[in-house]
């Protein structure tokens, strides 16, 4: 049986949201399905842009794997434009061919809107909108030092930013009164301006631009209305959108007057067979240009091609953002003229730069808009207020005035279960319950279900606390012990050995542990505090008081492999190994009959080690150099390098050698899991840092920092931490960043978990990290130089030790070879048989 | 082979030197080469010295007790869930009270006192009695 075909024309962020939708629900069973886009680039994520300028290429923008599309049975078309839509013949038409359709969705989004004067087009006159848009703007700043962004709104600022991060002289011209004139008013914007120049970008509203001609000292002369003039060399237009409607328009389907395809509450268009979501569609006469909305279209056009049963019912415009580090908030009617009779409140600090408003109804009980600038911290609360129409508190004041103890904020109790916790996607407090009796027993399986709090991230505190709260109140305690043992968090219990300088599990289980227990520990918290002994004191772990707590692997230095035999890694610093060294690892392998492979951290593991072998074979490699490597351990691997700036053409940093000495200076770090390390010598990435727990890109100027990235079974590009960091400061953050890490995570909990489990996210560990606001930066830093200056090469350590050597006896009392280990030849090396 | 031909054929248990307490490593293990009525069997030794750390009570296999004194076990070195002889390498610890050790390939507990897998009610290990004879460690096997 022919399945009908259904094409998407547009693969922006809501054209893309609407195939995970379909494919979600099983829509490729009932279509065949196809995706024009007529850029040569997947979806990518278009809110975060200017972060293409900052680290991000285009594969860590795309919204999906290269093999996503395939992978689910749908056909992606890019680089191939749709030029018509020939609706007698339900067909849509590109230059390459014609293709049938039995259902088709426009998703073709806006473009940048120009506004027309003479000179707008001439060269490096540019607009930003698309990555090739992007591309043209850092081609064009090669020969510029002055910038200008025309139209002072969300996206100018945005594309201000991105200027910035070009280094280039950056001004904003604005039409209106004040910058953002959509979101904040005449105070707000003030205090946006003032912020905005402190960070050097210069700012002109009440500015049109009347004509763009030849400059005199730079490339372009902006003229005003009032004949003022600006020159510079680059020119970014700004200025708002425009509906891509112009397939429809020629198709003939019904038209908005100023634009914009007209669609129903399904998101049907005047021909039924053809939908239209996002930025290209006129619902009850307004376009959306917001992601939330575009997604909730997407979810609505799923279900109108599927079983029907959504309605779009317009959405919330309210905004939370952060545009050049300054955050900027509105609400529903920020400005207090959609409703009639309201009343506001106001709170200004020129000293904090933060400021506040309230919109109230005429009764003083429901929020009906608000307005932030400066100080985002307030939003959630705010935004449930007015999403959910709960009763004001007496004094609405309260909510956006300073107090000792914080704003007061709403108790999860009191939110509805129709209340919207994220609403990038849409979930709902009820949502989250249903989730919760599912089976769901903690905020990152929450997550995992729902995809609450992975789009913007905004609402992070907001959902644990709910979390938290619906688990208390399900009876479902909360229990964060390590174990039996210790009625403490790994936290906890690392605060403990820290303040007390406790320094055996013996003295730490007599003095802390449950007393309703015995007292031996286990395979749980055992390791646990062998890692934070070590964290603090670093002490041989095979010394008398801390052997009982390891793992085998630590125990015996060595990584055990299904037969009982170990394997065995040396450390290889940034992956850089002579030609003798190289040599001695085949000798020793040859000696022992060991198997060899190339590990991803750019070592070699010698496999298929028997216990009584192992003090031999470290001889051999302590005497050559070597040193032990920690594969075994939860601490740092390896840090893995590209050539960088030595050999590489494209290499502008020494990436080998800033890998090196971060590997030596890390090395032995005991942390609550194993550290994954990547130095680049420059954009191209050669050493997928982006993927491990720290990773370092070079720039022209220094380093860049990412953080919490991992591989693995839940793989999570890094984020950006800092940029164009020197040596010394690129060592600093990460000394800071490491030893936050080890003192608060959970036992076994990876960077990248971790982080998303942090109150705060990103900023918060930036504000901690970066700006020291806890101010422990010292302590942290001490700590980590007490780590490093007792490191020792623990295998060099065992073997000056016979009593420690005695351990690697494979019988006490007899001297043979464990007999069961069999070993059986395959592509000429030794394996288990 | 029923249990009476068994009796027939093996010669009765009987208190073997395994090695000293030297060879012992406290609150963990150590594997031993053991000749037993049996055949030969490698066997993971574990050493608790009574102390505040200490389970109690103490195991079937402790002689006499009075405070001061050791506590042995002696359980089979080979994990039938990993097909290796690795159970001397675990981390010993207790769980309810019942002192165990945790397979270092998959993670799996064994109580000491009589061998018994506690994820899985099928898998029993076996134990042997075992002393201390001043210096010397004792194995009835």
């Amino acid at each position: 049986m022919n399945k009908p075909n259904l094409i998407i024309i547009g693969n922006g962020m809501v054209g893309h949201h609407l195939v995970e939708q379909l494919i979600e629900q099983d829509a490729t069973e009932r279509y065949t399905i196809t995706v024009f886009g007529e850029e040569r680039h997947r979806a990518y994520d278009r809110v975060h842009l200017s972060e293409y300028f900052t680290g991000r290429d285009a594969d860590s923008l795309a919204l999906s794997d290269a093999d996503w599309y395939a992978a689910n049975g749908v056909e992606i078309r890019l680089h191939e434009a749709v030029t018509a839509i020939d609706r007698d013949a339900s067909e849509v038409v590109t230059d390459q061919g014609r293709y049938g359709y039995q259902r088709l969705v426009l998703a073709t989004g806006s473009y940048p809107f120009v506004p027309p004067m003479p000179g707008s087009d001439r060269p490096g006159c540019l607009v930003y909108r698309t990555l090739d848009d992007l591309d043209a703007i850092r081609e064009a700043a090669k020969s510029a030092s002055t910038g200008v962004v025309v139209g002072g709104g969300l996206l100018g600022l945005e594309a201000a930013n991105a200027l910035r991060g070009l280094e280039l002289d950056t001004a904003v011209v604005e039409f209106a009164p004040r910058l953002m004139p959509m979101q904040v008013d005449s105070e707000g914007g003030e205090l946006l301006r003032e912020k905005i120049e402190a960070l050097g970008v210069q700012v002109h509203t009440d500015r049109a631009t009347q004509r763009i001609e030849d400059g005199v000292d730079a490339a372009h002369r902006m003229v005003f209305q009032d004949d003022k003039v600006l020159e510079t060399d680059l020119i970014v237009f700004s200025a708002g959108i425009r509906p891509r409607d112009e397939l429809a328009r020629d198709s003939a389907l019904e038209m908005g007057e100023r634009g914009g395809i007209v669609v129903d509450d399904q998101c049907l268009t005047s021909d039924p067979a053809v939908l239209a979501i996002g930025e290209v569609a006129l619902w009850n006469n307004s376009i959306f240009g917001l992601v939330a909305p575009g997604y909730q279209m997407a979810k609505v056009a799923a279900a109108t091609l599927l079983e029907g049963g959504e309605s779009f019912r317009g959405a919330d415009m309210s905004t939370k953002l952060k545009l050049l580090g300054v955050d900027v908030g509105a609400i529903g009617d920020a400005h207090g003229d959609r409703t009639p009779g309201a009343k506001t409140f106001r709170y200004l600090d020129q000293i904090k730069q933060q400021y506040r408003k309230l919109v109230v109804s005429s009764d003083g009980r429901r929020l009906v808009g608000a307005m932030l600038v400066g100080d985002n911290s307030v939003y959630d609360t705010l935004m449930q207020y007015y999403s959910n129409g709960l009763d004001l508190p007496e004094d609405p004041a309260a909510l956006i005035l300073p107090s000792s103890e914080g704003a007061p904020t709403l108790g999860p109790d009191a939110l509805p279960e129709t209340a919207t916790i994220c609403s990038c996607h849409n979930v709902s407090k009820g949502d989250i319950c249903a989730t919760l009796d599912a089976g769901a027993e903690d905020l990152a399986t929450v997550k995992c279900e729902t995809k609450a709090s992975t789009g913007c991230g905004g609402c992070a505190a907001l959902l644990k606390s709910v979390v938290d709260h619906e688990l208390e109140a399900r009876g479902v305690e909360v229990d964060r012990s390590i174990c039996e043992h210790f009625a403490h968090t790994r936290q906890e219990l690392y605060d403990i050995v820290l303040v007390e300088g406790i320094k055996t599990f013996g003295a730490l289980i007599e003095k802390h542990g449950n007393q309703d227990t015995h007292q031996l520990g286990c395979d749980i918290c055992k390791p646990a505090v062998a890692s934070i002994l070590a964290s603090n004191f670093n002490e041989p772990i095979t010394d008398a008081a801390h052997i009982p707590l390891q793992d085998t692997n630590d125990t015996f230095m060595a990584n055990m492999q299904k037969n009982g035999t170990y394997s065995v890694v040396p450390r290889v610093p940034g992956g850089e190994i002579t030609p003798d060294k190289l040599i001695v690892l085949g000798r020793v392998a040859e000696t022992f009959g060991l198997y060899t492979k190339i590990t991803g951290g750019q070592r070699i593991d010698l496999f298929g080690a028997r216990l009584e072998d192992l003090p031999d074979i470290w001889s051999e490699l302590l005497d050559a150099g070597f040193e032990t490597g920690h594969a075994y351990a939860k601490s740092l691997r390896t840090v893995k390098s590209c050539v960088g700036s030595t050999w590489c053409r494209y290499g502008v940093q020494d990436s080998v050698g800033m890998a090196i000495r971060l590997e030596e200076r890390y090395k032995g770090l005991r942390s609550p899991h194993k550290l994954k390390f990547g130095v680049s010598g420059c954009t191209r990435e050669c050493a997928e840092a982006q993927g491990k727990d720290i990773g370092v890109i070079a720039t022209e100027n220094g380093w860049n920092l990412y953080v919490c990235g991992n591989g693995g079974m839940r793989p999570r590009h890094a984020e950006l931490f800092a940029t164009d960091l020197d040596d010394e400061r690129l060592i600093q953050l990460i000394d800071r960043f490491l030893m936050f890490y080890v003192r608060t995570a959970d036992r076994l909990q990876r960077t990248s978990v971790w982080r998303e489990n942090l109150d705060g996210g990103l900023d918060y560990l930036k504000e901690v990290v970066i700006n020291d606001s806890l101010s422990i930066g010292t302590e942290l830093e001490a700590q980590m130089q007490t780590v490093i200056d007792n490191y020792r090469c623990e295998w060099a350590d065992a073997l000056n030790d016979p009593e420690k050597l005695k351990r690697f006896r494979s019988f006490v009392n007899d001297s043979r070879p464990d007999p069961d280990i069999i070993v059986t030849e395959e592509r000429g090396q030794l394996r288990p048989a | 082979m029923t249990s009476a031909t068994a009796a027939a054929t093996s010669t009765a248990p009987d208190w073997l030197v395994v090695c000293t307490r030297a060879d012992l490593v406290p609150y963990s293990g150590v594997a031993a080469w053991v000749e037993t009525a049996e055949g030969p069997a490698q066997v993971a030794i574990f050493y608790i010295p009574c102390g505040p750390n200490t389970p109690r009570p103490a195991g079937p296999n402790t002689p006499a007790l009075s405070h001061h004194d050791p506590e042995l076990y002696a359980i089979d070195h080979h994990d039938p869930i990993a097909g290796a002889n690795v159970i001397a390498r675990g981390i010993v610890g207790d769980l309810k009270g019942q002192p165990v050790v945790a397979s270092p390939i998959y993670k799996q507990h064994f109580r000491l006192e009589d061998g018994q897998c506690l994820e899985d009610e099928a898998v029993k290990l076996r134990t042997w009695p075992l002393r201390f004879d001043g210096e010397k460690v004792l194995i009835k096997a």
